[in-house]
């Protein structure tokens, strides 16, 4: 299929940014959205163009490394996927695709279509661990977790920090995130004399970083790759007001 | 030609590494503040060591070229990890795994270290439970397993398909606790460039910072390299697109020796490749063998309209099906180990068997599974993988038969280290799949991950602390040093010479040639003839790279071009020493198949007598390196030829 393009381009975090147009010729509709950019990329590079910087790296939805808000949405037009999981057969011939970063005040663009998402690893350095020193811990059938707890824990802790959820709220909000590790540890018995400190810590840094409140528009969970949901934000805010209680 | 001294202790296997414990030198916690460590990589290698020697009181700073420590490629990984625990009470114990693993590799891994890995596998299951690893349980909150390949007992732990990122995640946890806590220094989106000697050992490195393009020295008084496999010299593999062999081959050139760099794994399920663009490649779990039934067409006209389209899988009735590993090696029959698999599937293939257009492909077929189990618990299994196979190919696994074939997916070779992890640089230590120390010639299903939280959690902690014990009086040097200085130049000027090239073609362009001539001629089968020419080509693409390479932007700014430029330049040179390692080794052994030696009925023939070493690489200068060999003494298993029927 023909295609143009519509891209972000910014040169430095302290540039001034804006859209693109490139035309692009004979896609398959099996070829991967990240390998169509690897096509245009080359031939920038072959036209003396500046290649289209963004992050990616497995390629196969788990890294929550790539983050292109494709067409108003994060990750482009299907659900459930990240950007490197969406293929063209979801364009037709003709289409005008744009193409941008995540657009967050936490998360700042470093070049064209990257951005910073250091917040997050700040945000899980003041609390997103169970404090067990290596070589300190008992038998791993010593402590019973049922299976629907254990399970319901995975389906928070497949969380992949990409971000998505940021950029889909409007209030740039970090809640879907920040729930997601708070409920991962929270619902396991080995997190759970944390969980107040988790709690608090996580949230103050959340805030202090400059990401907003939520209110509750669901935008996150219905953008989040890896179907993360909302009633986690239910539980952080339960802990949360523990943890205050507890003080 | 030298010989190496592996430094294993004395006695039996089993008293080894207690003994080892208990005498080696410890440094005490006043004087590990004053020692800094360098880790690069943050994949469970890394990020569990650092993790580990930051809570012991060491100053670590820790690298990696993604944005985040979380990132690694272990996240990536599916299956799942082993362990000798016998939760399953069928027979298990550290002798079977232990046993196991050296037999999965096909004689050709080192006993003392694999005893040692199935010693300290249990205890990696309890640190990742009580770091919070969700991993499977029963009703009753008991932990799970499922088989792998290459074993008759159920000693595999996995977290629904994504095992890797939950130990992944355990450990960057354990790690964020530690950046916390100051003991730990994160530099992400950092290039590791080289490696900084002083007086012989290994003191710093010289990394670029991939958004600013700076120039970065730093000091430690030890290195230790965790930066994964180089399975991309092949260009498609299932590694992630920055995994690279670059680290690993800097070291080299400064005297660290590279270990059997032709034992590369090519794994049987991964979706096979459609289309020239294409990227790279994806895996589909090995535990999908436990309940999918490999098959092709036993006559070749089905094969021909499957080729053609005509006609869907489903549509062969079950008596022309030829399920050819349960008729080729009942015993073990869709759980061969993996080059087993790999091969009789290129077999199968090569013989016009292949089932899609490019005859390039088998079935793994799931219908058997859901009769007997239902669709819901097939889904509860491995939900997520047909999801992803879904999305790619556009089918749906639970209606009609996943298509796979081999691809490139793990490094058994890498740094040589001894029994400490220590390279032939003194200071300099590998840990994961950087180095090459469990698992010979193949290596076993779920088995890297415990291998790389064994090296970072529990051995290398201390291993490494021997060596330090002896630095205790060494101060932190400055990073001016003329040595600091002279490497921070010579990165610069690599630097400078690929952009003074100015030719025509990108990165890309050089690294699908190699990668074509890799998986042509020193892929899955491979003969004198083909290696020949494959060191004949090599040193071609490299010239050409050398006289027509594009970079476009500068180097002081984000700039990924360059790094993929640094990158393929290496493998240009990685994938030649592979190619010569080779050929050299006369025999078949696990992944490395010399067409010349095999069994009447194909299967891989060893020559223990002749090739029952390691075989270590040291760089020569403009000229070819020199092989030295680590003799492999079997005292504990007796070599048999492997056999799965
Ligand atoms: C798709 C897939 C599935 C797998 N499934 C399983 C499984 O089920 N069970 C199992 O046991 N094994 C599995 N494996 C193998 C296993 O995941 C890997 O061998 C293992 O995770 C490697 O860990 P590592 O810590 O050595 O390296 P990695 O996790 O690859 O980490 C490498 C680190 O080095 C850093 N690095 C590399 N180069 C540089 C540089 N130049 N500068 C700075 N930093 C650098 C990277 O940033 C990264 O942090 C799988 C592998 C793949 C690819
Ligand atoms: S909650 Fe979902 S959208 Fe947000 S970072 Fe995690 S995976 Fe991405
Ligand atoms: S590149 Fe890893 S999730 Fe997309």
């Amino acid at each position: 299929m023909d295609l143009t393009l519509k891209i972000w381009r910014q040169a430095s975090a302290k540039a001034k940014g804006k859209f693109e147009s490139y035309p692009i010729s004979n896609i398959s509709a099996d070829c991967s959205f990240l390998e169509m950019i690897d096509i245009l990329n080359e031939k920038l590079v072959r036209d003396n163009i500046d290649p289209v910087a963004f992050d990616h790296d497995c390629r196969e939805g788990i890294c929550g490394m790539c983050s292109l808000y494709v067409n108003g949405r994060p990750h482009g037009p299907d659900d459930d996927i990240t950007t490197c999981q969406l293929h063209m057969r979801k364009f037709k011939n003709g289409d005008t695709i744009t193409i941008e970063p995540w657009r967050a005040g936490p998360f700042p663009v470093i070049k064209d279509l990257i951005v910073d998402r250091n917040a997050f690893d700040k945000i899980l350095q003041d609390g997103g661990f169970i404090s067990a020193n290596t070589g300190s811990a008992p038998d791993a059938n010593a402590i019973l977790i049922p299976n629907r707890e254990a399970e319901q824990s995975m389906d928070a802790a497949a969380c992949i920090g990409c971000g998505a959820c940021v950029a889909a709220c409007k209030n740039s909000s970090a809640m879907l995130f920040v729930s997601a590790k708070i409920s991962h540890l929270a619902l396991l018995p080995q997190g759970k004399a944390e969980a107040a400190i988790r709690a608090k810590a996580m949230v103050a840094k959340m805030d202090e970083l400059g990401f907003g409140g939520c209110t509750n528009t669901g935008a996150c969970e219905a953008e989040c790759p890896k179907d993360i949901s909302i009633s986690n934000i239910a539980r952080l805010n339960r802990e949360f007001l523990c943890a205050v209680i507890l003080e | 030609m030298g010989t190496l001294n592996s430094r294993s202790p004395e006695g039996h296997v089993s008293q080894q590494w207690t003994k080892f414990k208990s005498t080696c030198h410890l440094v005490n916690p006043a004087n590990k503040r004053k020692l800094d460590i360098i880790v690069v990589g943050t994949g469970l290698a890394g990020a569990s060591a650092a993790a580990a020697l930051g809570e012991q009181g060491y100053n670590v700073k820790i690298f990696c070229y993604q944005d985040s420590p979380r990132r690694a490629h272990s996240i990536a990984a599916q299956g799942g990890i082993n362990a000798a625990k016998n939760y399953q009470n069928d027979g298990d114990s550290v002798y079977r795994l232990f046993y196991d693993t050296i037999k999965g590799g096909d004689y050709r891994a080192r006993e003392s270290n694999v005893h040692r890995l199935a010693e300290v596998s249990n205890l990696i299951i309890d640190h990742s439970v009580a770091t919070g690893v969700p991993f499977a349980r029963d009703y009753g909150g008991l932990l799970d397993n499922r088989s792998f390949g290459g074993s008759q007992v159920s000693r595999t732990f996995y977290a629904r398909g994504q095992t890797g990122q939950q130990l992944l995640l355990g450990a960057y946890n354990s790690l964020n606790r530690q950046i916390k806590n100051k003991t730990v220094e994160m530099f992400s989106r950092r290039d590791v460039l080289d490696i900084v000697i002083i007086d012989g050992k290994a003191r710093g490195i010289i990394a670029r910072n991939l958004v600013t393009g700076e120039i970065e020295k730093h000091f430690g008084h030890a290195v230790c390299l965790a930066t994964g496999g180089y399975g991309n010299t092949y260009f498609l593999s299932t590694n992630a697109m920055g995994s690279n062999g670059s680290v690993a081959w800097q070291a080299y050139k400064k005297g660290a020796f590279f270990a059997n760099p032709c034992f590369t794994q090519i794994h049987p399920t991964c979706i096979p490749v459609h289309g020239d663009y294409q990227s790279k490649l994806t895996l589909m779990s090995e535990s999908l063998r436990n309940d999918g039934r490999i098959w092709v067409p036993k006559k070749i006209e089905d094969a021909k309209r499957l080729q053609k389209g005509e006609i869907k899988g489903s549509q062969i009735p079950e008596d022309d099906r030829d399920y050819y590993l349960e008729r080729r090696y009942p015993a073990f029959g869709n759980l061969v180990p993996r080059d087993v698999a790999s091969r009789a599937a290129k077999e199968r293939c090569d013989a016009g068997f292949g089932v899609n257009n490019t005859g390039l492909a088998v079935f793994l077929d799931f219908s058997d599974a859901i009769n007997r189990l239902g669709k819901a618990t097939i889904e509860a299994r491995y939900g997520n993988l047909f999801q992803m196979y879904e999305k790619i190919v556009d089918e749906n696994p639970y209606e009609t038969p996943m298509m796979i074939y081999p691809a490139v997916h793990y490094t058994m070779g890498g740094l040589w280290v001894d029994y400490h992890l220590m390279t032939t640089v003194p200071g300099l230590f590998a840990l994961g799949e950087a180095n090459f120390s469990d698992h010979g010639a193949n290596r076993l299903g779920a088995s890297a991950l415990m291998q790389g939280l064994a090296d970072g959690y529990f051995i290398l902690p201390y291993t490494i602390g021997d060596f330090l014990s002896k630095e205790i009086g060494t101060k932190r040097m400055s990073t001016e040093s003329p040595e600091f200085i002279e490497a921070e130049k010579k990165v610069s000027d690599r630097i400078q010479k690929l952009y003074a090239i100015k030719g025509n073609e990108p990165a890309d362009y050089f690294h699908k040639k190699l990668g074509q001539v890799m998986w042509e001629y020193v892929g899955m089968g491979r003969t004198e003839e083909s290696l020949k020419k494959a060191i004949e080509l090599i040193p071609k693409i490299r010239e050409e790279f050398w006289s027509n390479l594009k970079i476009t932007g500068n180097p002081t700014e984000y700039n990924p071009e360059l790094e993929k430029a640094g990158r393929v330049a290496d493998f240009l040179e990685l994938g030649e020493l592979m190619a010569r390692d080779a050929l050299n080794r006369r025999e078949s052994c696990g992944g490395h198949f010399r067409e010349e030696m095999q069994t009447e009925d194909g299967e891989a023939k060893r020559d223990d007598e002749n090739f029952a070493y390691v075989a270590a690489w040291e760089h020569k200068e403009n000229a070819v390196p020199e092989l030295h060999k680590e003799p492999l003494e079997y005292k504990e298993v007796k070599l048999v030829q492997r056999n799965y029927k």
